[in-house]
């Protein structure tokens, strides 16, 4: 098997008519990361995978695979696979002849498809499946037929659209650590699609995260949950209490916001927007509901506000809290066994750690 | 309350028995006047049980050949309205929205012309064209040519709707997958969207054989030289027909009946082996359990029973005596005329004496002129030969006798 080859987005534009589906996409990935694609529905996520497939051509700029132009290859010229979000497994041929199907069209004997599919029915743990049709497996298997048949055909690069969406959470989670395994065993470029913010978080080295056919912010899961580089990237990825204001101070990478209904508070900056706050303008401050700790901290740390109600959520509880103005505040406290967090309509104190929080400027929030 | 459901169920029998009746009893009836050794289809007198009606068939040149010229005609006519109606409808998928319903209405007009508009504008267009070719292209005025393109006219657009409701049902990212995987768009096209054709396909050839074969209208203008059997069939209830039609159709109706079966073996065969339905209890196990293999195999065997039976038995004895009864017949009808017509002479001329006699007696004779048997027969001669009477001795009675009427009849023929 090939190791993995680089994929080149440069300055990619797609348009359907007079909707842009794509904007401006200059995305770089190495040879052999797990790269992931993460949105909502309709952000185009879709659209750019399926022009890396060959499916539609760029209205504008270029997809390079291994630095060649791809312009004017067909889909089933290039080196790429797609494993489809329905899977699009051929429900007329059996299992054997759906995973070699990219032999039978080069012309290949039924002896070799055969033994090659016994091959890969052994890597995913299908060993003697071969002559069921895909109707008789389970979800699960399915998708690993749709993995294995994408893989026979060798390709230099494997595209996942939303391939788990399907699955319960269960078999979901267990898919996750499968496909990262096979992404390393074999070693080639994955580009997965996801609206799943845990599926991008868990298996990608990379992520980028869009929003109406822009890319908001490419870097790895840390980068995209700690350091967002845009209201909307705060807002999709993970959970967050977002506090609007105006700058009132900037003390090199940390500023003070004058918050409309909680009074003056204190945050980093985030990295992609140190040097363009100036005081006065419209910022928005994001503190996840993890980083906050009952207790007072310095004063433009701390917050305080009334218990509303809790609820439990197995691993954690969350608190819902009201704070002047009616500001709306979640804080998740981890389970340790205790019964209960905190009585109703008590008023509570709570602060963060300054390097917890991001200020940035003002701008669209992802809608819930 | 029970009364009512009992009402209930009395009233919907009454109506199936009704419904079936009236849907099979044609068929029943066409069914019984093949067996029947009368000239004409008729099952009441009945004369004789008789096979000779299916011999008449195989002999009839006419027939033959229209059976002949429908088979060829009707192959002709599937491969090109299904080749034609699966083109239009994956031009249909790949069409823009735009058009769809423009492109829609065009291909599915033919539907709604009158097949005879239909077959005259394919007759008139291609003389047109084979007059511009000249003397080698002779095959464009063939009439078997000219019944395969206008019948396909109309039928290429049933197969459609059929192609149209499968592929509505298919899932184009298969096709992608193939593409993706490294076919071509001819091997994408082969291997999957064809096997997933398939069925439908199938129920378009049988569609469009069906239609074809039993096209009248159309047909009537195209055939030229090469009549279908609907044309046969036709021409000659226009100049009498015998019973050899029926014969002609029983055997179809029970080719219909056993591919039906056949295919409800087929169907519950694979049901009980993928288990959706449990095999019936009590049957050997050769026939699956299925009630249907049953019926197959009771039809199969009554066919050859009858086949057999065929060539034993003759209905010539029977045919002898029945001539002798009917001869008896109508010699004493013949004679209670006379007797009734000398009696009303008679009374005739002392007529002052016997007025209050009531005139039953030439009532009478009128009465069995017109007594049911009598008149079916009559009615069934045609009226053409009825209006000829060839031996007005006496002018009622053996001009209307059924015999005398029957010879005039054969002899017309022959």
């Amino acid at each position: 098997m090939s190791s993995g080859v680089d994929v080149t987005l440069d300055n990619v534009w797609i348009k359907f008519g007079d909707f842009v589906a794509v904007r401006e996409a200059n995305v770089n990935i190495k040879g052999g990361d797990f790269f992931s694609f993460l949105g909502p529905s309709g952000c185009g996520k879709t659209t750019i995978l399926r022009a890396v497939s060959g499916f539609l051509n760029p209205s504008e700029g270029r997809v390079l695979i291994g630095g060649k132009d791809m312009a004017g290859i067909g889909p089933n010229k290039r080196p790429t696979a797609l494993i489809f979000q329905n899977l699009a497994l051929f429900p007329l041929m059996k299992v054997w002849e759906n995973i070699t199907f990219s032999m039978e069209v080069k012309g290949a004997s039924a002896v070799e498809r055969r033994k090659r599919a016994d091959e890969l029915l052994d890597m995913i743990a299908l060993q003697g499946q071969g002559d069921k049709l895909p109707s008789e497996l389970s979800g699960g298997q399915k998708q690993r037929v749709a993995i294995a048949r994408a893989l026979c055909a060798e390709p230099d690069v494997l595209l996942l659209d939303e391939p788990l969406s399907a699955l319960d959470l269960k078999l979901r989670q267990h898919m996750r650590t499968e496909l990262r395994e096979i992404q390393q065993r074999v070693g080639i470029t994955f580009i997965y699609i996801t609206h799943d913010q845990g599926e991008a978080l868990t298996m990608s080295d990379s992520v980028a995260v869009m929003r109406n056919g822009i890319i908001d912010q490419i870097g790895d899961g840390h980068a995209v949950y700690d350091t967002p580089a845009t209201p909307f990237v705060a807002s999709f990825v993970g959970e967050n209490n977002v506090f609007r204001g105006k700058i009132s101070a900037i003390n090199g990478n940390e500023a003070v916001i004058a918050t409309n209904r909680s009074g003056e508070l204190l945050s980093r900056i985030t990295p992609a927007a140190v040097g363009k706050l100036k005081v006065g303008d419209d910022a928005m401050m994001f503190v996840r509901p993890e980083v906050l700790n009952v207790g007072e901290g310095t004063d433009k740390t701390t917050i305080s506000a009334k218990v509303l109600n809790e609820e439990f959520e197995g691993n954690s509880y969350s608190v819902f809290l009201e704070g002047n103005g009616g500001k709306r505040i979640k804080m998740a406290m981890p389970n340790m066994g205790q019964n209960q967090h905190s009585t109703k309509g008590e008023v509570v104190s709570f602060s963060y750690d300054v390097n917890n929080a991001v200020v940035m400027p003002a701008g669209e929030l992802a809608s819930e | 309350m029970r009364s009512n459901i009992l009402f209930g169920r009395v009233a919907l029998a009454v109506y199936l028995v009704i419904f079936f009746g009236y849907l099979l009893g044609p068929l029943l009836v066409m069914g019984l006047t093949a067996f029947n050794s009368a000239p004409f289809p008729s099952i009441t007198p009945w004369q004789c049980y008789t096979y000779e009606w299916f011999g008449a068939l195989f002999q009839d040149e006419r027939i033959l050949n229209g059976i002949k010229h429908s088979f060829i005609v009707g192959i002709g006519t599937v491969i090109l309205s299904v080749s034609i109606g699966l083109a239009a409808s994956l031009v249909l998928t790949q069409v823009w929205p735009r058009w769809r319903s423009t492109y829609y209405t065009i291909i599915i007009a033919p539907i709604l012309i009158p097949g005879v508009v239909l077959g005259i504008s394919t007759l008139v267009f291609w003389r047109r064209v084979s007059e511009v070719f000249g003397e080698n292209a002779a095959f464009l005025n063939n009439g078997l040519f000219l019944t395969i393109i206008g019948q396909s006219t109309f039928i290429a657009s049933y197969c459609m709707l059929v192609f149209v409701a499968r592929l509505q049902r298919f899932d184009t990212g298969l096709t992608e997958a193939a593409l993706d995987l490294g076919a071509t768009h001819t091997q994408a096209f082969r291997k999957i969207m064809l096997p997933f054709m398939r069925p439908a396909i199938a129920s378009a050839a049988v569609l469009a054989f069906l239609a074809s074969f039993e096209n009248y209208n159309t047909t009537t203008f195209t055939f030229g030289a090469y009549p279908t059997l609907t044309i046969e069939l036709s021409q000659m209830v226009r100049y009498g027909i015998n019973p050899s039609i029926s014969a002609l159709a029983v055997i179809i109706v029970a080719l219909t009946v056993f591919a039906a079966l056949a295919a409800e073996v087929y169907r519950r065969r694979s049901k009980i082996k993928s288990g959706d339905i449990k095999p019936g209890k009590g049957l050997p196990a050769w026939m699956f359990g299925n009630v249907a293999t049953i019926l197959l195999v009771a039809l199969s065997f009554v066919v050859i029973a009858m086949v057999y039976s065929a060539q034993a038995y003759s209905p010539a004895q029977c045919k002898i005596d029945y001539k002798a009864e009917r001869q008896i017949e109508n010699q004493t009808r013949i004679e209670a005329l006379q007797k009734a017509r000398r009696e009303a002479r008679q009374n005739a001329a002392p007529l002052e004496s016997i007025t209050s006699e009531p005139p039953s007696q030439g009532a009478g004779a009128f009465g069995s002129v017109f007594a049911p048997t009598n008149l079916e027969d009559a009615a069934g001669t045609g009226s053409e030969e009825s209006g000829t009477p060839e031996a007005p001795a006496s002018p009622f009675g053996s001009v209307f006798a059924p015999n005398n009427l029957e010879d005039a009849v054969g002899a017309g023929k022959n």
